[in-house]
């Protein structure tokens, strides 16, 4: 029997902007079990809803992630909208699909370049950043915060969006369009990108599904669920073609988060198109009382808000249980038999987000 | 558009592993274990879903009740379940991978299961200094 | 077999204009709408105290007594909900971000409004500045 010898991976670690620890037990080269360990930045914003007014929350809830930031908030509002049966408005719906589908963008593009980066493609990661600026640029002339959009408010949303610039942003799509089919080339096409990627962490359909893998990562196994199907918003009126890819490897999940990027974009047409005319949010009084588990869809895979009022200004629980979390155990599951080489390159392709994670 | 209400089931802690069984050979995933502090007892929450559609089984428990780990059903729960035990102080019995508490390191012990008061926030600190001159806006 | 498929890209970048900007030699990129600082109007604000209740951060004190207003800029994460809520609409959104300092501390204001009162001869001269 050869030696098994430990290695430790992270907390900081060059492909890591966020901190998570991996202990990898190792035979030789290969790798035969991953303990994962969390906790480094873990921020009890859990623990404050008892201390923050429920509407206040909001801004709270947003500052989860610092990437998928909207959608956090928008599931937080709608959420506590189940619970107090406010009807949002038809616009305020539609606008919130609209900044959904452009942080999804800018979530993918950063995840893109960042996998660039892990697999040593320096050139190609700072294209796809070049790429995600446009995004940005766009959510903060709309919103007023590049990252933190904090438009979302419970009851509808806090900014509107005139018709001129909805037509200059659909206009912009085209070429956002062009840009990243020659970025999403690079990543699906160029032989050396392909010979890194393909083969690599395996993860099958099985694995994913029961281990509770979420969002891209299951999509890329072959597993087909996509909370945006459930017609939460106004998503329910709009077309889409849910991407999944069968081989369940690092080059499968690349290939389901590049194709998502113009299902994204395409949404954000169709949206600019149907949008009413119309008021964007209705006035809230009182205070929730009940429960809800609110179920969207993040870049990174499925989010659930679970919140419990007790009919005070104070909510009783509030639980946020983001992508990453669950994303772990399969990413346990594909480290055990990889090679130490391919670790960083496996770690970043479920796209963790740790921050995130560590509410 | 309103979703449909969710309907959760409440079950005793000793058919809890029956039950998430049913739920694994019907084909569901495990979307979250979720614990909620009420008064001085915890409900915990199992959801799962299949083809969207959504189930929770909720078992009430007081903090020395030992509950049974679902790890044997879904390899993956045991991030949920060392998170609860951690944050809560719920007893785990039967994990695969036990943690011992050390998921998530606080310095207070099981603070989720502790009124607000005791976790201080730091309050902004009075004006000491004198009113200095408005700045211009 | 593709190969070389960046090298599009990549010669565009050469004989393109740099898609970063010369910061701080040229001023950072913002928008009529960013959300840089929050700013206070003192003659306005009627220390009702709205705002201090609506901030998540817990970075704005209001005193009435010694009417001072001040805010943690360490605190605050700019997220408007004051400016939203003040009823006195004496906040206001710059677009310009707080500037970089060495030292922690608080900004404090004094409120100077004076309400107005029905003789308001002798009350108005001792409160205003
Ligand atoms: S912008 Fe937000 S965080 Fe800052 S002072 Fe106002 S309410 Fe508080
Ligand atoms: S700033 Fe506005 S909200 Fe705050 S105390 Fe003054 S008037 Fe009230």
């Amino acid at each position: 029997m050869t030696k098994q010898i430990i290695v430790p991976f992270g907390p900081q670690h060059p492909v890591l902007p966020e901190p998570i620890h991996l202990d990898l037990v190792l035979e030789d080269e290969r790798v035969i079990d991953a303990v994962p360990s969390i906790g480094y930045i873990h921020r009890g914003f859990e623990k404050l809803v008892e201390k923050r007014e429920f509407t206040e929350y909001t801004y709270i809830a947003e500052r989860t992630c610092g990437i998928c930031s909207f959608i956090h908030g928008a599931t937080y509002c709608q959420a506590i909208e189940q619970i107090m049966n406010i009807e949002v408005p038809e616009r305020a719906q539609y606008l919130r699909v609209i900044w959904s589908e452009y942080s999804r963008l800018h979530s993918h593009l950063l995840w893109l370049g960042l996998f660039a980066d892990a697999f040593g493609f320096e050139n190609l990661f700072m294209g796809a950043w070049r790429i995600r600026e446009r995004v940005l640029d766009v959510l903060e002339q709309t919103t007023g915060g590049r990252v933190i959009q904090g438009s979302a408010k419970i009851g509808g949303v806090r900014r509107d969006i005139s018709g001129e610039k909805l037509d200059a942003m659909v206009k912009d799509l085209d070429i956002l369009d062009r840009e990243m089919k020659d970025l999403t080339t690079v990543f699906l096409e160029d032989e050396s990108v392909k010979h890194r990627l393909r083969n690599v962490g395996i993860l099958s359909r099985e694995d994913a599904y029961h281990l509770g893998a979420v969002g891209p990562t299951a999509r890329g196994s072959g597993a087909a669920f996509d909370l945006r199907m459930t017609g939460y918003g106004a998503y329910d009126r709009l077309n889409f073609q849910l991407v999944t890819d069968s081989c369940g490897d690092c080059y499968s999940r690349c290939l389901v988060r590049a194709k998502e990027l113009f299902t994204s974009t395409d949404l954000i047409r169709q949206a600019a198109k149907k949008i009413p005319d119309g008021p964007i949010d209705v006035k809230v009084t009182g205070a929730p009382n009940g429960e809800f588990f609110m179920r969207a869809e993040q870049p990174r895979g499925e989010l659930v808000h679970y919140v419990k009022g007790n009919g005070t200004k104070f909510l009783a629980r509030s639980r946020i249980r983001t992508p990453t979390l669950t994303n772990i155990p399969p990413l346990v599951k594909i480290l055990q038999g990889c090679e130490l080489a391919d670790v960083p390159v496996i770690v970043l392709s479920i796209d963790p987000c740790i921050s995130c994670t560590e509410r | 558009m309103m979703l449909p209400p969710q309907s959760i089931t409440p079950i005793e802690v000793g058919r809890l592993v029956g039950n998430v069984e049913r739920f694994r050979n019907e084909g569901y995933r495990l979307v979250q274990i979720g614990c909620t502090k009420v008064a001085d007892h915890y409900e915990i929450n199992y959801c799962f879903d299949k083809d969207y559609m959504f189930e929770v089984l909720r078992i009430t428990v007081t903090a020395d009740t030992e509950v049974p780990s679902i790890t044997g059903m879904y390899w993956g729960a045991f991030i949920y379940e060392n998170e609860m035990h951690d944050l809560f102080g719920i007893q785990v019995k039967g994990m695969n991978i036990d943690f011992k508490g050390t998921l998530i390191k606080t310095r207070v012990k099981f603070p989720f299961s502790q009124a607000a008061e005791k976790v201080a926030t730091p309050k902004p600190a009075p004006a000491k200094a004198e009113p200095k001159k408005e700045e211009a806006p | 077999m593709v190969f070389f498929e960046m090298t599009k890209t990549a010669l565009k970048s050469v004989l393109s204009k740099p898609a970063t900007i010369l910061y701080p030699f040229e001023p950072a990129k913002k928008t009529d709408l960013s959300r840089g600082h929050v700013v206070f109007d003192g003659s306005k604000c009627i220390s009702c105290g709205i705002c201090m209740k609506k901030c998540p951060a817990q970075a704005i004190l209001v005193t009435k007594e010694a009417k001072t207003w001040q805010i943690d800029r360490f605190r605050c994460i700019v997220c408007n909900s004051c400016v939203d809520t003040c009823p006195a609409k004496c906040l206001s959104m710059d677009t310009q971000y707080t500037a970089p300092v060495s030292v922690k501390g608080v900004e404090v204001f004094t409120i100077t409004y004076v309400k107005p009162v029905k003789p308001p001869a002798d009350k108005a001269g001792a409160a205003g500045e």
